[in-house]
């Protein structure tokens, strides 16, 4: 990590596209080889690499909403995860059937793109609620208020009383700790004549499909999850290019001078709060659509989704590439979730497959005790027992890491001019040999 | 250069003389302070500070330091809430704005120690100057169709923004970073990014500290022009014979008060001025 990633991507043709691109053949490269050693047949390969593009896609997703309200604005939420929920629960509540058959929740019946909008609405609308008191304040009460956000959202998606309710006549329900049903993918309709059941007979398109690679071993529901993934691979582009013009007009020019001198933005006629509210909430509803495309792939939707570690795994992921670039937030999405959060799983499966490793040690003294006789297994069959506890460890190692040696990510410190046309290119001017006459 | 600002401030004034009585009998005067007073604990900064400054002068605002000059721009300019007394702008209050409106209703001030965006080049800090740019409305710099207009509006600003850098002569510092200019080159962007917000009032705090001999005359040469275009000057500076060469008046502040307010010479006469002076200086 020494080699500063930005000069490589000057070295690169193709420039960032081609960066992300490089970062993205490595992984699936090196989770090619893993999965090979692992003995996977073709559908295990296949699958494995969605399940990486996937959850690299939601993470870059995320990271990139992130980025605009820190990287630009320099406004510190971390609340992530509770926008996400507000997104992905009034899009529940929003389409859900008004009247379900027996154990569903009501909901108001609309369409999804409606319930898309929605959801993307009321994220921004609660940003706004939080924003709006603690801006006024200094910057960090408003981290204070989105945490305390965060939580208050979750509990209260989680609470019994609000299982199901009405409002004005009209049934609605949250479904408390048990969760929510979200719609039907819309992806599986291209393939099954019944969207809601793979048992149904394939359409045109999904015979053909099927019937593509189904001959090289890989199973339908891996050809329908992949291209639910390849349509987040696009709402990343929509969003990479989303925050680019947003970063690269007078707009972002203004979210640049208040990150660095607030006051000099302000005398200069610029009304920094209106720009900071804004922002704010455009990052909200992107965090909210985020929601709603991470969690559209499952049935349904618990609040045990939206814990605060999830918006800490956020800003791993944003820090990793550098908070203040979009490349830096899609890159460290990708590297976030191959290298912390999938690669530790792919590794033990490895190793336990290899190395016989007996039962783990029931306690870290038990695992640690053998090792006087340097017998390493215990601890390790120890370590990889408690997986999820060491990627928790691995995860903040990595943030001091970054906080401590290399503070602005990966991508290095990045200064893009902040402007939507090439500020360089000098208007065309007699030489001055002319009587200096101009127009 | 920038003909707009120029013209309008006088266009202003004239409009002003015309239709005079309406916003009362001082509508004319481009700043009004009366009674400004700001405490900072158990100091006074300001204390009851009035005067005026006319339309198209240069007026030098001098006294020893400490004497309360930065703290009333920063009163007018609304970086910091006065404490008491009102500031007229062309006949309308603008005492407590917040200083953003300050500055769209045309009074721009540089700070005594200037704030450059060191992480911007020289020319993205003074393209964030001009006021009402389309593209600072978020939907419009991001939907297709209305960023084409953005964009044809930038293109003019640019054209300004490196006219203004020509007039100010440092046109091949453009894509230099504002954080590796010299003092004096940082006061000479601070006076470029404020001419372009189109002012019609602009408050110098010590333009001239930290600037070379050749480009102080430079610079009050710049100052000179604009104000033949119809700027308005409020300038403090602590070289006499700068503020005496080149101000038609000049306002003598002391520990908050304005002890003085007349021409240049009967400034140098003025025994407060001398006494304040003399005993800022034992
Ligand atoms: N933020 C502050 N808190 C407390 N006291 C302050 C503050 N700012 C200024 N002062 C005090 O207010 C008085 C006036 O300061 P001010 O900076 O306005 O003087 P000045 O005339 O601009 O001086 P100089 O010529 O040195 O720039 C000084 O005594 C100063 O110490
Ligand atoms: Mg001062």
């Amino acid at each position: 990590m020494g080699v500063s990633a930005d000069r490589l991507s000057a070295r690169l043709p193709g420039g960032d596209g081609a960066l992300i691109l490089a970062v993205f053949l490595a992984l699936y490269a090196g989770f090619g080889l893993l999965g090979v050693l692992l003995g996977l047949d073709a559908n295990g390969l296949a699958s494995t690499l969605q399940r990486i593009t996937f959850f690299a896609a939601v993470y870059a997703l995320l990271a990139l909403a992130l980025n605009l309200q820190w990287g630009y604005a320099g406004l510190f939420n971390i609340g992530v995860a509770g926008f996400m929920a507000v997104g992905v629960y009034t899009m529940a509540m929003l389409t859900a059937p008004t009247d379900p058959g027996t154990g569903g929740l009501p909901g108001l019946g609309l369409p999804l793109p409606v319930g898309i909008v929605g959801g993307m609405l009321a994220a921004a609308l609660v940003g706004a609620l939080a924003a709006l008191p603690a801006l006024r304040l200094k910057a960090d009460y408003l981290a204070i208020v989105t945490l305390a956000l965060s939580e208050i959202i979750r509990i209260v998606y989680n609470s019994t009383s609000l299982r199901t309710f009405s409002i004005a006549g009209v049934d609605l329900g949250t479904g408390g700790s048990q969760g929510l049903a979200l719609p039907t993918n819309p992806i599986n309709a291209l393939f099954y004549s019944d969207a809601r059941s793979p048992a149904s007979p394939p359409t045109a398109l999904g015979e053909a499909a099927f019937g593509l690679f189904g001959a090289a071993g890989v199973q339908h529901t891996t050809v329908v999850d992949w291209t639910y993934t390849l349509v987040l691979v696009v709402f990343v582009w929509l969003f990479y290019r989303l925050l680019s013009r947003v970063g690269n007009s007078p707009f972002g020019r203004v979210l640049k001078a208040i990150r660095e001198d607030e006051l000099v933005a302000r005398s200069l006629g610029k009304d920094t709060g209106r720009f900071k509210i804004k922002t704010f909430m455009l990052g909200c509803a992107l965090m909210g659509l985020g929601g709603i495309l991470w969690q559209g792939s499952q049935s349904y939707v618990s609040p045990n989704n939206f814990l605060p570690i999830l918006t800490f795994y956020i800003f791993i992921a944003l820090i990793i590439g550098g908070s203040g670039s979009n490349t830096g937030s899609v890159i460290g999405g990708a590297l976030f979730v191959g290298l912390l959060f999938e690669g530790p799983t792919f590794v033990r499966r490895l190793v336990a497959q290899q190395i016989p490793l007996g039962d783990a040690p029931d306690t870290f003294v038990a695992a640690v005790e053998p090792l006087a006789s340097l017998d390493v297994t215990p601890l390790l069959a120890y370590a990889l027992g408690n997986l999820a506890s060491l990627r928790f460890v691995l995860a903040g190692v990595v943030l001091v890491y970054f906080v401590q040696t290399r503070p602005k990510g990966l991508l290095g410190h990045r200064k893009e001019i902040a402007a939507s046309v090439d500020l360089s290119e000098r208007p065309n001017r007699p030489a001055r040999a002319d009587g200096g006459e101009r127009r | 250069m920038s003909r707009a600002g120029g013209t309008a401030a006088v266009e202003r004034a004239a409009e002003e003389t015309e239709t005079g009585t309406e916003a009362g009998p001082p509508a004319a005067r481009p700043l009004r302070v009366r009674n400004l007073t700001k405490r900072f604990g158990g100091l006074t900064a300001v204390d009851g500070a009035s005067f005026d400054v006319e339309e198209g002068s240069l007026t030098g605002l001098i006294g020893p330091n400490g004497a309360g000059k930065s703290t009333t721009f920063d009163c007018i300019t609304g970086v910091r809430r006065p404490d008491g007394g009102s500031v007229h702008l062309y006949g309308e209050e603008i005492t407590g704005l917040p200083p953003y409106a300050v500055a769209e209703r045309g009074l721009v001030r540089t700070f005594q120690i200037a704030r450059e965006l060191k992480e911007m080049t020289v020319i993205e800090n003074v393209m964030l100057a001009p006021k009402d740019q389309r593209g600072e409305r978020l939907w419009r710099s991001v939907l297709p169709g209305p960023r084409r207009a953005v964009i044809e509006q930038e293109r003019e600003l640019r054209e300004r923004a490196w006219e203004t850098l020509e007039f100010f002569e440092i046109d091949h510092l453009a894509e230099e970073y504002a954080g590796n200019l010299s003092g004096g080159q940082r006061k000479l962007l601070e006076l470029a990014r404020a001419l372009l917000t189109d002012p019609h009032v602009l408050l110098l705090d010590e333009p001239l500290a930290g600037v070379n001999p050749v480009l102080e005359e430079k610079l009050l040469g710049r100052i000179h022009d604009l104000r033949a275009e119809g700027y308005t000057f409020l300038l403090v500076e602590h070289d006499m014979d700068v503020i005496m060469n080149n101000c038609e008046r000049v306002i003598v502040m002391h520990q908050g008060r304005v002890i003085a307010d007349d021409a240049p010479a009967a400034i140098m006469e003025d025994e407060r001025v001398i006494d304040a002076y003399l005993g800022a200086n034992v």
